[in-house]
């Protein structure tokens, strides 16, 4: 795998929280009370050069709202954004626009992305035009985009519209013009899901394949659980808000600890299952309990929680089928698993497991 | 086992004339009673359009220009549903196939409760069935989709958007039909729900014996969840056999491209490549084998003839077909 030894710190979220506020309606106003959707809260997450960062979690868990905010696309309510271990905070357009040279995002939707008036060319001149106004070989700086991206020849793609492309190729294209700002960090908000199948890998491959030349930090948002195991370095799984489960992929995909993360695991489709040659996982005892995800999950509702008044203590605990009391009134702190080290788990279930 | 829904040599094109765009070229498919079909394809491979051209519902300019639908009525003579007439249509609709679109969630009425919704259709297709029979029907098919029937009269907007598609679902099962064609019936849900859902559909069908054709772009969820699958790429169906044989042993190159597009949650963790090049164009597909342009072993008759679907040259060929010149003598080659 890549260098993990000198990695260094890109962008770093400290206790990143975001709350929406609601309409109050007339009977808020007399009781003067504001509510709010509590889509992000107490967030903690670092990018380093050259790792891949996966954020795993169910639609409405605020995965993609860690993006914005670190895209600095919403001003955040509370915690800290640090860019090389420095505190920003985005006033300005011009402020905006210096960030932007520097952390570059990549959206679910290459269709909607692209302007469908202009050609691929504009998309990309401008990004070069913005970030860096040297007035280099633009010609140059464009074929050199587009090659990087696969698109080859060059020629063939710069003066079509989005339009004639198809849905990797125009990802692509956005993948560029990403690279066009040369950032240090990419966020890529479910670059894949939008696409074909079939040409989904080939996107993550070339993805993973910049990482590794251009040294860049990405964080991968990702409903697909198993996608975060090929592609990322890292996993993050997030429910309802919070951060319930981190470290290196295989760890957290192998072995989970949060009863969350089983729950999501063994929801994922899995063609062995039917064959039933799927080796029994190591951690015996949870993964009996949690076995079949469809006969389990029918506790609660099966539906992650109203983020405007989330449940008091863990935010799974209704739907949790280990909660013990405790998990309704206080509020799980990250705790180390103690297996492999930095895998850590927000449950109560495992206090003083680790030494 | 005994056919319920026989599909020869459906044709379905958009447009007319030498314009046309043929999007459903020749399919010929069998639903068993009581079985789970799988129908796996890309976005544009016709997997969509086949299934409304097989329930008349394509909208204008989609035609269908050949082939026959044959339905078995479970004590009747066989019929073809493409040469119903407009009142025997709407009959059959419904009552004897169901279809679950595409984003179905959003597909309820947002100003009408959920229980007007249900008894709806009862009133177009049983007027004769009193009011309290309807609702206690309605009660009864919520109940059987895990909806407490005291959310009978909830607008959809106060249901959640898993709720909504059951509610979609025991709409489709109220007339008790006998065949359900479900349309990415859970691609906007999460895989939770995803699995709590189709668990559920299962469960349904052993209990109430219809027939399933599940449409999905999912191949690794139709392997754990269905009997036989069928691939189609660029109109056609290039592969067919019961769902542990694809998954095991797929013959069609096209097959094992997409199956080895998912990365896998268990076992060795390794490189995987997708399949190189993008989904061909409905209007300017290329000759012979559709796929042979990305296809990694094509030969020399993959451009030129348009392969076969048929039982593969190998000994465990039985129920299976594959439309692919590798499985098949090439009759220029002998």
């Amino acid at each position: 795998m890549t260098s993990t030894k000198d990695a260094t710190v890109v962008l770093e979220a400290v206790g990143l929280t975001k709350h929406f506020p609601v309409r109050r309606t007339l009977r808020d106003l007399v009781r003067r009370t504001h509510h709010a959707v509590h889509a992000v809260d107490d967030v903690h997450l670092t990018l380093k050069r050259g790792r891949v960062v996966a954020l795993v979690g169910e639609s409405g868990s605020g995965k993609s709202t860690v993006a914005r905010l670190l895209a600095q696309l919403y001003p955040r309510t509370g915690g800290d954004i640090r860019l090389h271990g420095e505190s920003t905070r985005v006033r300005s357009g011009r402020q905006f626009r210096g960030y932007a040279g520097r952390v570059q995002m990549i959206f679910q939707d290459p269709f909607a992305s692209l302007n469908p008036v202009h050609t691929i060319r504009y998309h990309l001149t401008r990004a070069l035009r913005i970030h860096h106004n040297d007035g280099g070989d633009l010609e140059a700086a464009l074929r050199e985009l587009l090659t990087r991206v696969s698109l080859t020849p060059p020629e063939r793609y710069l003066d079509k519209f989005p339009h004639e492309l198809s849905g990797g190729q125009r990802q692509r294209v956005a993948i560029a013009r990403a690279l066009g700002a040369r950032p240090e960090a990419l966020l890529a908000d479910e670059p894949v899901s939008m696409l074909d199948v079939s040409i989904r890998l080939g996107v993550l491959n070339l993805l993973r394949d910049l990482k590794e030349r251009l040294d860049l930090a990405i964080l991968y948002i990702t409903h697909d659980i198993a996608s975060a195991r090929y592609f990322a370095d890292e996993t993050l799984v997030m429910y309802a808000g919070r951060m319930v489960e981190g470290g290196d992929s295989e760890t957290v995909t192998q072995t989970p600890a949060h009863p969350y993360t089983r729950l999501l695991i063994d929801s994922a489709p899995d063609p062995d299952r039917l064959t039933g040659d799927v080796d029994p996982l190591s951690n015996g005892v949870s993964s009996r309990v949690f076995r079949r995800g469809s006969a389990q999950a029918d506790r609660g509702n099966g539906e992650p929680p109203s983020l405007i008044r989330p449940p008091s203590g863990c935010r799974f605990h209704p739907r949790c089928p280990a909660a013990m009391p405790r998990c309704s009134t206080d509020l799980p702190v990250p705790l180390e698993i103690g297996d492999v080290p930095g895998h850590w788990a927000a449950c109560w279930l495992y206090e003083g497991t680790a030494g | 086992m005994e056919p319920v829904l026989d599909i020869r040599n459906l044709n379905v094109d958009y447009g007319l004339g030498d314009k046309a765009v043929h999007a459903v070229r020749d399919v010929s498919l069998t639903l068993h009673r009581g079985e789970v079909l799988g129908l796996a394809g890309e976005s544009g491979s016709g997997k969509s359009t086949l299934a409304y051209g097989l329930t008349r519902l394509l909208a204008p300019p989609g035609v269908i220009t050949g082939g026959e639908v044959i339905y078995h009525p479970p004590d009747d003579e066989p019929y073809d549903v493409l040469g119903l007439s407009d009142r025997a249509l709407r009959q059959f609709r419904w009552a004897e196939t169901a279809i679950v679109f595409q984003g179905a969630m959003n597909s309820l009425n947002p100003v009408h409760k959920v229980s007007t919704q249900l008894t709806d259709v009862l009133k177009a297709h049983e007027p004769r069935m009193s009011d309290h029979a309807r609702k206690a029907r309605a009660r009864e098919m919520l109940k059987l989709v895990g909806i407490s029937p005291d959310r009978m009269d909830a607008y959809p907007h106060q249901l959640s958007g898993g709720m909504r598609q059951r509610v979609m679902i025991g709409m489709a099962l109220i007339l008790r039909p006998r065949v359900v064609i479900m349309d990415e019936p859970t691609t906007a849900l999460d895989v939770v729900m995803q699995r709590q859902i189709l668990g559920q559909l299962i469960e349904l069908r052993e209990r109430l014996g219809f027939s399933v054709i599940f449409i999905t772009h999912d191949l690794s969820l139709l392997v754990e969840f269905s009997n036989r699958i069928a691939i189609m790429y660029g109109g056609r169906i290039v592969e067919e056999a019961p769902a542990a044989t694809i998954y095991r042993d797929a013959l069609h190159p096209y097959s094992k491209g997409l199956l080895s597009s998912f990365p896998a949650l268990r076992g060795a963790r390794r490189e995987l490549a997708g399949i190189p090049g993008s989904p061909p164009d409905l209007a300017g597909m290329p000759a012979g084998c559709s796929f042979h342009p990305r296809c990694p072993r094509a030969f020399e008759p993959c451009a030129g003839e348009i392969p076969v679907l048929g039982r593969p040259d190998t000994p465990d060929g039985a129920g299976r077909s594959v439309a692919c010149w590798l499985s098949h003598p090439h009759p220029g080659a002998r």
